[in-house]
């Protein structure tokens, strides 16, 4: 198990270094190719050209492409000073780049939204577990009943209908017509009351797309785990059905629901855009948002790469939860 | 029959591809020849998938199949049965050793080397179901050998399909029908005809009856019986059921774990086997005869399950589970010797026959335990003919074979 | 109705007028039938058999010759698995000890599931659930039934992993079904469905997933456990050698019913049914010296939602147009007696069969 463990960790370390690296690239090589002037992205097209040359200077874009990964790497760990003639900029330890556009560096603002993305992504996967999962599994002991079929319309809807839809129309009910609740966004440090009444629309609007999900695959996985041979040897030992269900079917039937969760709560983590459009919630989404609109490109970097973590670790833990739950898996 | 018509057909690219010097192999003589086969299947591990292991899937097969004949392969699960199948097939790669088909050297050929070659040797697969693609009719099925090689038999296409429909005991009017409106029986007659399409000198199948029901089952062996006859097949038939590779045999290649341990014409090999592990198979197959219920007078308890192929024992694979293993089992690999005509067997005491390494009596303690699970009558029995086979041949090695054998019933008798 | 079984129940009368059998374990007229979209799956049509304790039956039939769903119907399991709408539907009676458990309440047949009557599947690898260890799943077993701690059900279960011959059982016993092979799997599931000793065990197809020299081993144990526990064995299989290695009786099933019953001598030697010709027939035997050809059943089952009117085995029967005195083709044979407690459902004359058998059948085999 705990060889399991570290070469998982080991896996996803060097996973990770290769993750920067290629999306430096992306982000740095491929617009040299094209011909494209970093700089100029850097600091606006308005900008004059001395100007320009500074930030290039500044930002040592104009130093070979490893030198420029390596900075960027230190700059993650020890910090790292941008420098031009007499004009320098400090960027303190975790350092995950600049925006010249808003004069201030990354990574203060990733951890100053990162919160409230990551409080969407785990509040909603709380209710569409517990909703999602419930529903697949008594529509797959209700096969073909009215309820079965109920939900599995439901759910249809719920997958069908985008975010931006149902936010609306539950901002609309509940925030401006029924006015029950305040849908305005609060940190939690300020007023936990605050914070719930701001998170529970979006929470349940994003957990009804994702129950809806959970749903039809948990029903259809419990069906075929159902039809198992070891069900029908638990059920010859003469065990209860209910015992049978929850001690032999359900454990099989999260396998394939952890691995979702894994991934989707690893891309919702890197911004839920929607939704935080949507119900106006300063998370990452918000910020790559504004940022593709201002061409911002150290922000959308930053992001990019607290993306990839964010899978990255969601990922990590699955497999290791994966383990505890599949005995087999310890030994691949 | 319109073989001959169809042989001009395809002779030109068939000869131009370098299948030069041969002609047919007349009946009896060599067809597939098989020297030192082997296939190690690598187990890769950690990130870097270094390589830590192989699997000894099949390690160091000699055999030949002759013309017209039936080679049955039988052995247990993870012996290399159907490696081997897929080896003289050329759908796997040899990690060693070569395989020739009338006399010209196959091992190597790759995809382009090999089509003219896939004419004369077709496979039948063991699993009805899932062989045959579920959305081509079987007209598609059946007929695709032809598209593949570019042949245009006489009379078209579909009439041919019709033929071979007709030739496996099917209605050559469900020409347009779909996999699923057969039963599993019909089916594996649909993969029969495939294979027989283009007039194929060899058919390797694997387990082509072991997914059937009994009475199916005697359906398809019967037809692959009439087959033989009528158009000359060659079959390498490969089965875990001891009773159908009797039945179908001329020779039989028992395996153990990726080795030839014996290898024999039908009668010698059923009525005296040599190698212990071919004896104690034979002892446990379950007999239809209530008479005999509960009669464990004949049969033999292996004791244990199979070694794994990753790291296969020292010696005589055997060794391990053999009631009549001695130390030269443990460090020195028996050959595979042909000590009576007809039937070679890789053996240091082998059964039925003189003892080939007389010299070693001491059984080692893995023996002891395993002859406990060896009837006595089997063991006397087994003294008595291995005495009367030394006599003989010589009194030299009388005293010690007769010593043996005693020596691992005493262990049974403790019991 | 002209069966004349041992029991004298006459097939077909309603559940409360039937007196309890003495029989330890008597089926009266079992029909199991699953609704499906093509029609009503016929699986088990009418099937009447007694087991005393100690004694072994074997049930002999084809892939879809409705013996497994006889097996599930016995245990109560015949709806496993089924949920909402279109349950199997089962019929008649099924005794177990002066139990009738179809009319029964369905917990308490649960109860006596896996303590009075326990089963052992085909495939162990498939039947242990994979994320629990073997002895997890054993005491699992034991603790339904007995109200101990959960260290005297683990001493329980290495005892019995002892008892069925597997090595270092107070190790084995956490290991994990993957980590066992399949002959060991096979004898943790006989370990498993031991564990109550119950006294009616259904083993089906115990060895069918087994190489050959693993099966003479499991045979072998499943033999001698029913000397050492006296339970009733049913054993299910497609292998006319294994039930001839096991079986004191002989049930042989062909399109969900019953076409040959009697004791296994009765059965082999002296065969009444056309259909227990032709498995006989078809199967090559190593005792025997080498037959020239098999003699196969021609055609395929029946489909269980169409089977033919009168015999099910008409369509394949290689008799069917010996002539036969005072029959209609339509109606269906029922078993009669044939000899001592052996029963064949046939509209050949008894005369007519026997002649056949000696001087056409027995001959070639």
């Amino acid at each position: 198990m705990l060889a399991y463990l570290l070469r998982r960790l080991f896996a996803a370390a060097v996973m990770l270094v290769v993750i920067v690296m290629v999306v430096f690239s992306i982000f740095f090589l491929i617009p040299k190719w094209a011909g494209v002037d970093i700089a100029t992205s850097f600091v606006g097209k308005q900008a004059d050209p001395a100007a320009v040359r500074a930030v290039a200077e500044k930002l040592g874009l104009d130093d070979p492409i490893y030198a420029q990964v390596w900075e960027f790497f230190k700059g993650i760990f020890v910090g790292r000073t941008y420098a031009a003639g007499g004009d320098v900029t400090n960027c303190a330890a975790p350092c995950f780049g600049y925006s010249f556009r808003s004069e201030q560096a990354i990574w203060p603002v990733l951890t100053d939204r990162f919160p409230v993305t990551l409080g969407l992504a785990l509040g909603a996967a709380v209710l569409w577990l517990l909703f999602g999962v419930a529903a697949g599994v008594l529509s797959a002991l209700k096969r073909g009943t009215l309820w079965d079929r109920g939900a599995m319309i439901v759910a249809l809807a719920g997958v069908s209908l985008p975010i931006y839809f149902t936010g609306m129309l539950s901002l609309a009910v509940f925030a401006f017509g029924l006015k029950w609740i305040n849908a305005e966004y609060v940190p939690l440090a300020d007023s936990f009351s605050g914070w719930l009444g701001g998170m529970i629309l979006p929470w349940i609007t994003l957990a009804f797309l994702y129950a809806a999900m959970y749903a039809r695959i948990t029903r259809a996985t419990m069906m075929e785990i159902l039809g198992e041979d070891y069900i029908r040897t638990a059920r010859a030992k003469g065990l209860t059905e209910q015992v049978v269900i929850r001690k032999h079917a359900m454990r099989s039937t999260m396998t394939p629901i952890l691995t979702m969760l894994g991934m989707d709560l690893g891309a919702l983590i890197g911004g839920a855009i929607l939704t935080e459009t949507t119900f106006s919630l300063p998370g990452l989404g918000q910020a790559v948002l504004n940022a593709i609109r201002n061409q911002d490109l150290p922000v959308i970097l930053g992001v990019t790469l607290i993306t990839s973590l964010a899978v990255l670790i969601a990922n990590l833990v699955v497999d290791v939860l994966y383990a505890v739950i599949d005995p087999r898996v310890r030994l691949a | 029959m319109s073989e001959n018509a169809e042989d001009k057909a395809v002779a030109a690219p068939a000869q131009s591809a370098g299948a030069t010097l041969t002609k047919d192999a007349a009946p009896g003589e060599t067809l597939l020849k098989v020297t030192g086969l082997q296939k190690h299947f690598p187990i890769k591990k950690g990130l870097l998938q270094r390589q830590v292991g192989a699997v000894h899937a099949v390690d160091g097969l000699d055999f030949e199949v002759r013309a017209g004949e039936t080679l049955g392969v039988v052995g247990e699960s993870g012996c290399g049965k159907s490696t081997m199948g897929r080896l003289i097939t050329r759908l796997l790669e040899p990690t060693g050793g070569t395989i020739e088909f009338e006399g010209k050297d196959i091992t190597h050929l790759g995809v382009a080397g090999m089509r003219p070659m896939r004419r004369d040797v077709q496979m039948v697969f063991q699993d009805p179901y899932s062989s045959l693609n579920p959305r081509h009719t079987i007209g598609t099925i059946i007929s695709a050998p032809f598209r593949l090689q570019g042949v245009e038999p006489e009379g078209g296409v579909k009439k041919e399909v019709q033929r071979l429909l007709s030739v496996v005991g099917l209605n050559p009017e469900h020409y347009n029908r779909y996999p699923h409106e057969f039963s599993g029986g019909q089916r594996q007659r649909i993969g029969i005809a495939r294979a027989l399409a283009l007039k194929p000198k060899l058919v390797v199948a694997d387990e082509p009856v072991s997914a059937l029901d009994v009475s199916i089952q005697a359906q398809v062996v019967n037809l692959l019986d009439d087959l033989q006859q009528e158009l000359g097949l060659t079959y390498v038939i490969i089965a875990h059921d001891l009773s159908v590779v009797r039945h179908v045999s001329d020779r039989i290649a028992v395996m153990y774990l990726g080795k030839i341990v014996e290898l024999a014409d039908r009668n010698s090999l059923y009525k005296a086997p040599m190698h212990p592990y071919t004896k104690a198979l034979m002892s446990a197959v379950p007999i239809p005869d209530p008479a005999r219920r509960g009669v464990k007078s004949e049969r033999i308890l292996l004791k244990g399950d199979v070694p794994s192929p990753i790291s296969p024992p020292s010696g005589c694979r055997f060794h391990t589970r053999c009631w009549k293993a001695t130390e030269i089992c443990k460090t020195t690999e028996p050959p595979l010797l042909e000590l009576r005509p007809g039937q070679r067997v890789a053996c240091h005491h082998p059964e039925n026959f003189e003892d080939q390494a007389p010299q070693d009596t001491i059984l080692l303690s893995d023996a002891k335990e395993a002859a406990e699970l060896v009837p006595d009558a089997v063991l006397e029995e087994s003294a008595e003919t291995s005495a009367a086979v030394a006599a003989e041949t010589g009194a030299a090695s009388d005293a010690t074979t007769a010593e043996k054998a005693p020596a691992g019933k005493k262990q049974a008798e403790e019991k | 109705m002209t069966e004349s079984t041992k029991s004298g129940a006459a097939v077909g009368e309603p559940a409360a007028a039937s007196p309890a059998p003495s029989a330890f374990l008597e089926v009266r007229d079992l029909k199991v039938h699953f609704p499906t979209d093509d029609g009503l799956v016929k699986s088990v049509d009418g099937l009447s058999f007694t087991l005393e304790k100690g004694k072994t039956l074997g049930i002999v039939g084809e892939s879809g010759s409705g013996k497994s769903v006889t097996s599930l119907g016995i245990m109560g399991l015949h709806t496993a698995g089924q949920y909402g709408k279109r349950k199997a539907q089962i019929s008649g009676e099924i005794w177990l000890n002066g139990t009738e458990l179809l009319s029964a309440d369905p917990d308490h047949v649960r109860k006596l599931r896996g303590r009075e009557m326990s089963m052992i599947f085909q495939d162990p690898l498939s039947a242990l659930h994979p994320y629990y260890t073997i002895g997890q799943q054993i005491v699992e077993a034991y603790r339904i039934h007995h109200d101990v701690d959960k260290k005297t059900a683990r001493r329980r279960a290495v005892e019995m992993l002892d008892r069925v011959g597997i090595p270092q059982p107070d190790k084995r016993v956490d290991n994990y079904p993957h980590e066992f092979s399949g002959g060991m799997r096979q004898r943790a599931m006989i370990a498993m469905s031991l564990v109550n000793n119950p006294e009616l065990l259904i083993a089906d197809e115990p060895t069918t997933a087994l190489d050959v020299t693993v099966q003479a081993q499991i045979l072998d144990l499943i033999r001698d456990l029913q000397k050492e526990f006296g339970s009733a064995v049913i054993i299910i299989t497609h292998d006319l050698g294994v039930v001839a290695e096991l079986a004191d009786d002989l049930l042989v099933m062909y399109g969900g019913r019953c076409v040959e019953r009697g004791p296994a001598e009765k059965v082999f030697y002296e065969p009444r049914h056309p259909y227990t010709w032709g498995l006989l027939g078809s199967m090559p035997r190593l005792d025997r010296d080498q037959q020239e050809r098999l003699i196969p059943v021609k055609g395929s089952p029946p489909s269980l939602i169409n089977i033919p009117s009168g015999c099910a085995f008409n369509p394949r029967c290689p008799y069917a147009d010996v002539p036969k005195d005072n029959v209609t083709r339509t109606v269906r044979p029922e078993l009669t007696e044939v000899g001592s407690k052996h029963w064949a459902a046939c509209h050949m004359s008894q005369e007519q069969r026997e002649r056949i058998w000696t001087e056409e059948i027995a001959p070639k085999l």
